[in-house]
């Protein structure tokens, strides 16, 4: 009989394996089927590597067998959330290879538009945000506002959500007759509804324990990792797309760049809600000023692209949206690339949320604003 | 001294942002008229949809059961995914020549992305899109449409 003995280990000794948890496909807070492989020591963060392609769709191929005409509608179906902006990004890359100058009014229009759908994407991300961190109510109240910009696009062009207003020439239709009145009364509306957001998540205690000073992004950093848009903006990288190379209607009017220095995850909030405030004095600049005349130039119903390539980006909700098209003198592009801002935003993660706890992992993804389909495409 | 005053100032000032968050939703627990909210399936009656709502597209016929398509195939051409088919057939018109008439408009619901490319391709406004949004069916086969109604002709005066 084997003699029973007592064995004591000292922690050196305990080895341990990594703890791995799949974060999603499923789980409500990546919004979407994002899969985050997070690698935790108890509640810490040591590792976060992003598993994209659940959603992928192929848009970039399905674009070599569709004219240039047809290309936008697609593009509706990337950023779901900022459906014009990318319309636009596509509308402008085929008028410069085409050398089309664009009807004043039709500028005009599309900036209006930009910016209604900038604040529609940001009080969506608001509503989804304060959800992400445990208050319910924002999610009603964001969406109730939300609403008024849907309905005035319904009014317009006749689509909520997948647009396809902005086509390659102009916009789609002339502007409903009640357009003006309509957004001049949803400003007004909603400058009184702003600070009630400010009221209801901004000052809350516990909302700023959570955010502020938790998951800092560098200047270095988001310059290396490529970060646009209001994330790469709270860390104090100057990145405006709408300052930098001014389209449509925007070398017209006044703005400022709202900047941020601390690059942590409250910056990043703050930031949307103020850039919801500079949207609505760039409308109100321009509303009133719409110049008469025609809404599109005339297109041929087959356009064909001279040889050569073409470059254009925009500023969506999220950051910098490229377009890049290879053309060989056919009807369709011979390659399509979209440079969307989620993809660059998302990769930024690992570095910013290693050692902090799980929650705060919900959290700075949550100001990374990611929409899943503009990663995948 | 100061650390305990500090401590406890964080504490009520923390309850403060608090009540202020609550004084929001309060207002509008106790001011329902502000409510947005609509009762869809009841609401029918009185809904409001935008006249320019792309819902379906559809054909409009007059009272003798005539449209406006000639059959050219245009809006099958700016479709960019196929949801529109054009079967034309062969008529004779009364001084005997050969001329080319819709059999049958086939719209796709299923496949269809509204993106309103088919209704600007039409020369002869022969389609336009209906404000119907409510396209639930019980089989797919349901979201296969034929546009122009059985024995329907052409409109007197619409030209190619």
């Amino acid at each position: 009989m084997a003699e029973y003995k007592e064995v004591y280990l000292t922690s050196d000794e305990i080895k341990t394996d990594d703890y791995l948890v799949n974060m999603g496909p499923q789980h409500p807070s990546t919004h979407g089927v994002l899969r985050l492989l997070v690698k935790l020591e108890g509640e810490k963060v040591l590792n976060v590597q992003p598993h994209i392609g659940y959603i992928h769709s192929g848009i970039e191929k399905m674009t070599e067998s569709l004219t240039y005409i047809q290309i936008p509608h697609l593009t509706d179906r990337m950023d779901y959330l900022a459906a014009h902006m990318n319309n636009e990004a596509v509308s402008l890359c085929v008028e410069k290879a085409l050398q089309v100058e664009v009807p004043e009014r039709a500028k005009y229009i599309r900036t209006i538009f930009d910016e209604l759908q900038r604040i529609a994407s940001h009080q969506l991300w608001w509503c989804a945000f304060g959800m992400d961190m445990g208050a319910l109510t924002t999610f009603f109240y964001g969406l109730r506002d939300r609403e008024d910009i849907l309905d005035i696009f319904e009014e317009t062009c006749g689509a909520r959500l997948t647009l396809n207003y902005s086509i390659p020439g102009g916009v789609m239709f002339d502007i409903h007759p009640n357009f003006q009145r309509d957004v001049k009364a949803f400003i007004k509306k909603f400058r009184a509804k702003l600070p009630e957001y400010e009221r209801l998540l901004t000052g809350n205690v516990i909302f700023r324990e959570r955010t502020k000073g938790v998951g800092i992004l560098s200047k270095e950093e988001a310059i290396a990792y490529g970060v646009t848009g209001p994330s790469g903006r709270a860390s104090g990288f100057s990145c405006d797309i709408r300052k930098k190379q001014p389209y449509s209607a925007y070398p017209y009017v006044k703005f400022n760049e709202i900047m941020g220095t601390d690059g942590d995850t409250f910056t990043r909030y703050h930031l949307r809600i103020l850039e919801m405030f500079e949207s609505m004095d760039i409308i109100e600049q321009l509303i009133d000023n719409i110049p008469e005349g025609d809404y599109a130039v005339k297109m041929k119903g087959v356009t064909k692209l001279p040889e050569g390539e073409y470059y254009q980006r925009v500023e969506t909700g999220r950051g910098e949206f490229g377009v890049y098209v290879i053309s060989d003198g056919k009807k369709n592009p011979y390659r399509m690339k979209f440079r969307s801002p989620g993809f660059s935003n998302l990769f930024a993660i690992n570095n910013i949320a290693k050692g902090w706890k799980i929650a705060d992992l919900v959290a700075i993804m949550g100001t990374f604003d990611l929409v899943i389909p503009d990663i995948d495409r | 001294m100061k650390s305990i005053i500090k401590y406890f100032g964080e504490i009520i000032g923390g309850f403060i942002t608090l009540l202020t968050g609550m004084k929001v939703t309060a207002r509008y627990f106790f001011t329902p008229w502000n409510n947005v909210t609509q009762q869809y399936p009841e609401n029918r009656a009185t809904l409001k949809i935008a006249e320019r709502f792309r819902g379906e597209v559809i054909m409009p016929h007059n009272e003798n059961n005539e449209h406006r398509c000639t059959a050219c195939g245009l809006c099958e051409l700016a479709c960019p995914n196929g949801s529109i088919e054009i079967i034309s057939k062969s008529v004779f018109n009364e001084e005997g020549k050969k001329k080319r008439a819709i059999d049958k408009h086939i719209y796709h619901l299923g496949m269809c992305t509204f993106c309103n490319l088919c209704i600007r391709a039409c020369p002869t406004t022969a389609i336009v899109m209906g404000q119907n949004f409510e396209h639930t069916v019980w089989d797919r086969s349901e979201l296969t449409k034929v546009l122009n109604k059985p024995g329907s002709q052409l409109m007197e005066g619409v030209k190619e």
